[in-house]
Order: C-alpha cells, then sequence, then structure tokens
C-alpha cells in the first residue's frame, strides 16, 4: 500500500542553495519537467490566491486597487459577513460540516459491512448484487434526485436535514473500494481460523477484518466527506430553508443576490475565501493517508 | 482466484478443530454475507431502485385536468404512453443543450486528460525538482467544491476585477468578453479542467509508480532518451488507467450543472438549459411539467449508459485483440 505521501523523496534538499557554483545545472535538474511543473502549480494556485489576496481589500479597493495588490478590508469583511442576516454564513459552514461528517461516517460503515461481504463470502447472488450496486455510479444524479424529490416530498420530508443527508449513505464507489481492499487485507485462512475457534460472524468481522480495513476505510471516508461536502445538486433540490443549506449552496444564493450589486462583491468573495481554508487544510493534513493506488486498480488481489 | 480456495475450505467434512459442528459453521456462513448486505439492501431499494422506478413510471404519465381544474379530483395521473418521449426527442432545447455539453466535452475531456498525463511523466521523470510541491499543489482544486471553482474563477472573468483584464488593458491589447458566446464555452472548460487535471494526474502517477523499474534499464542501456521511453513504454503501460480517466471523465462532462448554473448569474450568455442536466431541472422546478422532466432524465440515463456499455466493450474487444495478436 502506497500512499499519495510515499513517493520519490527529492534527494538532497540542500543540493539547490550550492547550485550556482557548479555548473553543468542541466546535468543535475531536468529542466523541461521542472518548469512543466512549476507552470501547473501555478495555474492551479491562481485562482486560491486571488481569493487570499481579493478578501483582504474593501468594495472600493477591489475595483480600483491592482487585483494582486493586498487590501486593507479584512477585518470589516469578516465582520460584514459575520453580520450578514445574523450569522447565516456559518450556519451554512456548520450545516456542510454536518452533512459531510455524519454522511460520510454512515456511508462508511455500509461500505464496509457490503464490502467485506462481497469480499469474503462466497454466496448465492454475489455478483449480481455487486453489479447492480455498481451501476448506480453511471446513473445521472438528476435521474435519482428528482424522484428523490416527489417521493420525499410524499412522505413529507423535504427540506429536512434528512433529504440530503441519507440519499447520499450508500456510495457505490465506496462499496467497490471497500471490498476491492477487503479482497486484498483481510485473508480467507484468518477468518476460516476465527471460525474454527468458534467466534461469531459478527464478531470475526468488528475484531478480526475491520482492523484490517482500516486504511481502506480511511479512504473511503475522505473520498464520500469531499464528494458530499460538494454536492451541489442534491442540496439545490431539496432544499429551501437556508437555515439548512450547505456552504456550496448558501454561497450560489449569495452570489445570486450579490451578482447585480457589485457592494456584495466582496461578501462573496470574503465568504468563497473562508469555504475554501477547511477543506484545503484537511486535505493537507489527510493527504498522506489517501490510499489513491486503490483507484488505479494497483492493489493485488 | 481466492474463491476458489475459499469455497473448497467451506466445503471440508469434519474439519480437525470443529467444536461448533461443520454443518452450522456452513449455515451461519451461508446467511451471514445477507445480513452484511442488509442497510446497503435497504438503502438501495430507497435511494436508487424506487426513485428510477418512479421517474420511468412518471416518464409514462401525464396530469388529465377535468372541468375547471378545480377541486381533488379535478387533475388525474393518466398514461401517456411514448407521448413524453416523443416530445423531448423533438425538444430543441434538450437537443440544444446535448450539442453544447458535446462542444463543451469535446475540449474538457482531451485538454484535461492530456495534462493529467503530461504532468503525471513530469512527476515521474528523473531528476525533477519540487516534484512534491507540484504535486500538491495540482491536486488540490480536487478539494475545492465546483460552486466555489466556478465563483473564482467566474471573479476571474469579470472584467472589472480580473488580473488577466488588468494586463490586456496595459498592454493595449483587445479585451475579449469571456462570458459570452465562444470564450464561455472556454471559461466554462476551464473550470472543469482546472478542478479535474489533479485527481486524473494522480490516478495515472500512480499507475507510473508501479511500473518496475527493469522495465526501463533495457531501455536505457540502448541509448533511449526519456522522450522515447515515456512515448514508447510509460504511455502503453499505463493504459489502462488512461481509459479509466477518460471514461468517468466523459461520464462527469455529460453531468455539468453547478458551474453553469453559479456562472449564471454572472452573465445572460448561460440560459436555464444550458446542459442536459439544468433543462431537467428547469422542466421539473421551473416549468413545473415533473412528467416531461422524467423522459428526459430518463434518456439521459440510457444515452449514459449505452455509451459506458459500447466503452467498455470496445475497450475490452481491443484488448482482446492485442492479447491475441
Amino acid at each position: 500500500m502506497s500512499s499519495l505521501a510515499v513517493q520519490k523523496v527529492p534527494s538532497a534538499a540542500g543540493a539547490t542553495g550550492a547550485a550556482q557554483n557548479r555548473p553543468p545545472l542541466r546535468s543535475r535538474i531536468a529542466l523541461v519537467p521542472t518548469i512543466t511543473l512549476l507552470l501547473g502549480a501555478v495555474y492551479c494556485l491562481l485562482p486560491v490566491a486571488w481569493v487570499v489576496i481579493a478578501s483582504t481589500k474593501s468594495g472600493r479597493e477591489l475595483f480600483s486597487t491592482f487585483t494582486f495588490l493586498p487590501g486593507t478590508g479584512f477585518a470589516d469583511n469578516i465582520s460584514d459577513l459575520n453580520a450578514y442576516r445574523d450569522g447565516v454564513y456559518w450556519k451554512w459552514m456548520s450545516n456542510s460540516a454536518f452533512y459531510a461528517g455524519l454522511g460520510a461516517l454512515l456511508s462508511t460503515c455500509v461500505s464496509a459491512f457490503s464490502g467485506y461481504a462481497l469480499a469474503t463470502y462466497r454466496f448465492r447472488g454475489r455478483e449480481t448484487i455487486f453489479n447492480v450496486l455498481l451501476a448506480g455510479v453511471l446513473m445521472p444524479p438528476i435521474i435519482l434526485a428528482v424522484p428523490q424529490y416527489l417521493l420525499l416530498a410524499k412522505a413529507d420530508l423535504t427540506d429536512s436535514y434528512w433529504s440530503v443527508l441519507l440519499p447520499q449513505v450508500l456510495s457505490p464507489y465506496g462499496v467497490y473500494l471497500s471490498r476491492i481492499y477487503a479482497a486484498a487485507a483481510v485473508p480467507g485462512d484468518v477468518v476460516e481460523a476465527g471460525r474454527m475457534d468458534g467466534a461469531s460472524e459478527w464478531r470475526i468481522f468488528t475484531r478480526i477484518a475491520l482492523p484490517m480495513m482500516v486504511p481502506g476505510l480511511v479512504t473511503v471516508f475522505l473520498f464520500q466527506f469531499v464528494a458530499v461536502w460538494n454536492n451541489f445538486l442534491l442540496p439545490y433540490i431539496m432544499l429551501s430553508d437556508d437555515e439548512k443549506f450547505p456552504i456550496t449552496l448558501g454561497l450560489h444564493t449569495l452570489l445570486e443576490q450579490g451578482a447585480n450589486t457589485p457592494a456584495l462583491y466582496t461578501l462573496v468573495i470574503t465568504g468563497a475565501f473562508l469555504a475554501v481554508i477547511p477543506l484545503v487544510a484537511l486535505f493537507l493534513v489527510i493527504q498522506r493517508f489517501w490510499s489513491l493506488d486503490l483507484l488505479s486498480g494497483a492493489v493485488k488481489s | 482466484m481466492k474463491t476458489a480456495a475459499r469455497r473448497k475450505s467451506y466445503g471440508v467434512k469434519g474439519a480437525p478443530y470443529a467444536l461448533p459442528s461443520p454443518t452450522t459453521t456452513l449455515k451461519r456462513a451461508r446467511s451471514a454475507p445477507y445480513f452484511f448486505l442488509v442497510p446497503a439492501t435497504i438503502l438501495f431499494a430507497l435511494f436508487f431502485a424506487l426513485p428510477i422506478g418512479y421517474a420511468v413510471w412518471l416518464s409514462f404519465h401525464k396530469v388529465k385536468v377535468s372541468g375547471l381544474g378545480l377541486g381533488a379530483g379535478a387533475r388525474k395521473e393518466v398514461w401517456a404512453g411514448l407521448e413524453n418521449y416523443t416530445a423531448a426527442i423533438t425538444d430543441s432545447e434538450l437537443l440544444d443543450s446535448a450539442l453544447r455539453v458535446l462542444g463543451y466535452g469535446c475540449i474538457v475531456v482531451p485538454v484535461m486528460l492530456g495534462l493529467a498525463l503530461l504532468f503525471a511523466l513530469m512527476l515521474d521523470a528523473e531528476k525533477v525538482r519540487l516534484a512534491p510541491f507540484a504535486r500538491l499543489a495540482i491536486f488540490l482544486p480536487y478539494a475545492i467544491p465546483g460552486v466555489v471553482a466556478a465563483l473564482l474563477w467566474g471573479f476571474l472573468y469579470l472584467p472589472d476585477v480580473s488580473p488577466f483584464y488588468f494586463v490586456l488593458d496595459k498592454l493595449g491589447l483587445p479585451q475579449p468578453d469571456l462570458l459570452d458566446g465562444g470564450p464561455l464555452y472556454l471559461a466554462l472548460s476551464n473550470i472543469a479542467i482546472w478542478g479535474g487535471t489533479g485527481f486524473n494526474m494522480i490516478v495515472i502517477y500512480t499507475s507510473l509508480q508501479a511500473i518496475p523499474a527493469e522495465v526501463y534499464e533495457a531501455a536505457k542501456l540502448d541509448g533511449a532518451t526519456p522522450l522515447q521511453i515515456a512515448l514508447k513504454i510509460k504511455i502503453p503501460m499505463v493504459a489502462p488507467s488512461l481509459v479509466l480517466t477518460f471514461f468517468f471523465s466523459i461520464i462527469a462532462t455529460l453531468q455539468v450543472f453547478s458551474e453553469p448554473t453559479t456562472l449564471k448569474p454572472l452573465t445572460n450568455s448561460v440560459s436555464t438549459t444550458w446542459s442536459p442536466l439544468m433543462k431537467v431541472y428547469r422542466d421539473a422546478f421551473g416549468t413545473g411539467d415533473i412528467y416531461a422532466a422524467a423522459a428526459q432524465a430518463v434518456i439521459i440515463a440510457f444515452v449514459t449508459l449505452l455509451l459506458s456499455f459500447g466503452f467498455l466493450r470496445a475497450t475490452n474487444r481491443r484488448n482482446k485483440q492485442e492479447a491475441a495478436g
């Protein structure tokens, strides 16, 4: 299992300092790849750098000073955002954390149960169940979301936390990853040995298999967390009460109101900046735990 | 295959330490997987099968209003046959949205995967500096929601606040309207490319890392340049992950919704029916014709499945031919 962090570590970080007085630069640094990658990094960081700087500008500075020149209005922008509709912005943030956190947790549990069952047991209908679950990946979200809305409306559940949370608990992709991971990480002999010792199937799962599956399940959790946090279509369809909005939908409505009033631009920009922070921070901390080779099918089973 | 071995071990009669009789273990092991699959099955039935079934049902129905349309029994759902489908197929708005997304996809998929492959190969190159930093920076947009990405780029496209316009202005160059006409496609494509390149790069890079070093060594001894090694050895060896990323990119492109929806307030050029999903949304909740919307959604799902299976079959056939030849 190599994670994202386990890569070729650049050898000798100190070498760059002494680089000037040793002439054959080309023989030590591959220039074309390094420059290409740096251009890519600049392209990817540009909008993020822009929003960081733009969020420090007052409304007047935003239109009058050079784009990448920091402004003086950051504190004011934050307090404006706090004041906007009695701090509904922070409600959106906590809603997103709730939907993504609880949703990903439940999703990981369901994926773990299903993935384990599909990987370690041999039973009638196994491949059919797996393929039917997997076909869910291919379903365009709209063919699910519109009838989900209409059905939940009949149960009087639309515009509730449940309407955003429940449809996202089953993740076909999570089941798929769990199955692959369980097949690679939980040896059949160990399960069989547990059975010989008279452990119940549930106990074998919780005490033996689950600890072995943890690295794969962390990946499933993180994928689902990002997927729920970034989801826009489902809450857009389900919710009308802005107290229940996740941050994506909240920012969208803020932009919709602000598009015609440039005075609201700073609010939108500051909101976007603060919305980026938690995920980027999470991303930087956890990127070493992602086993992305799961994705490319590099896990041998 | 592991499964064959497992089946055998289940079938062993009178296993040496079988304190609980082997037949009970066998029975238990037979019913256990179904218990583990109960939550997934219930959720699948409620949130996948039932909605899809309901959408199909709706797509064959329509509302019939009797009398003045007042009172409880005045609006009745009646069988509509293929009416909604013929209406959807001849609906120029739906066709136009499909064509727009086709054009958009023709830009997004090749450029995004081309860049992803290029960056992955560069990361894998020898003696490359700052690779961990670049890898992280290029992957970072994956963590940013499509809505926020569209919002950031949307502002960067606005002449009043954009650094690009500032530079063009200082240089005295013409300033195109990025949110209109042809450039709008590029503007929207750019958002998708920005958001998706890093993820695909990581998938391709991970499979590059899985290639054993010995594979290159012979080529290197023969004096092959890094470019030759990349083109002749690396790219063919990561072909399976290219196929995978291509497949998922096409599906994601067909379903574009949040980026154009977010840009809509900033420009009049993005209509409420810009992409097929937006069209379905508009018909279901804007004009309130859920029957027409259901038929369109079923058509979109059908096309997606058709494309997916067609694509998988084509790649399977190619693999078989390669294996045979």
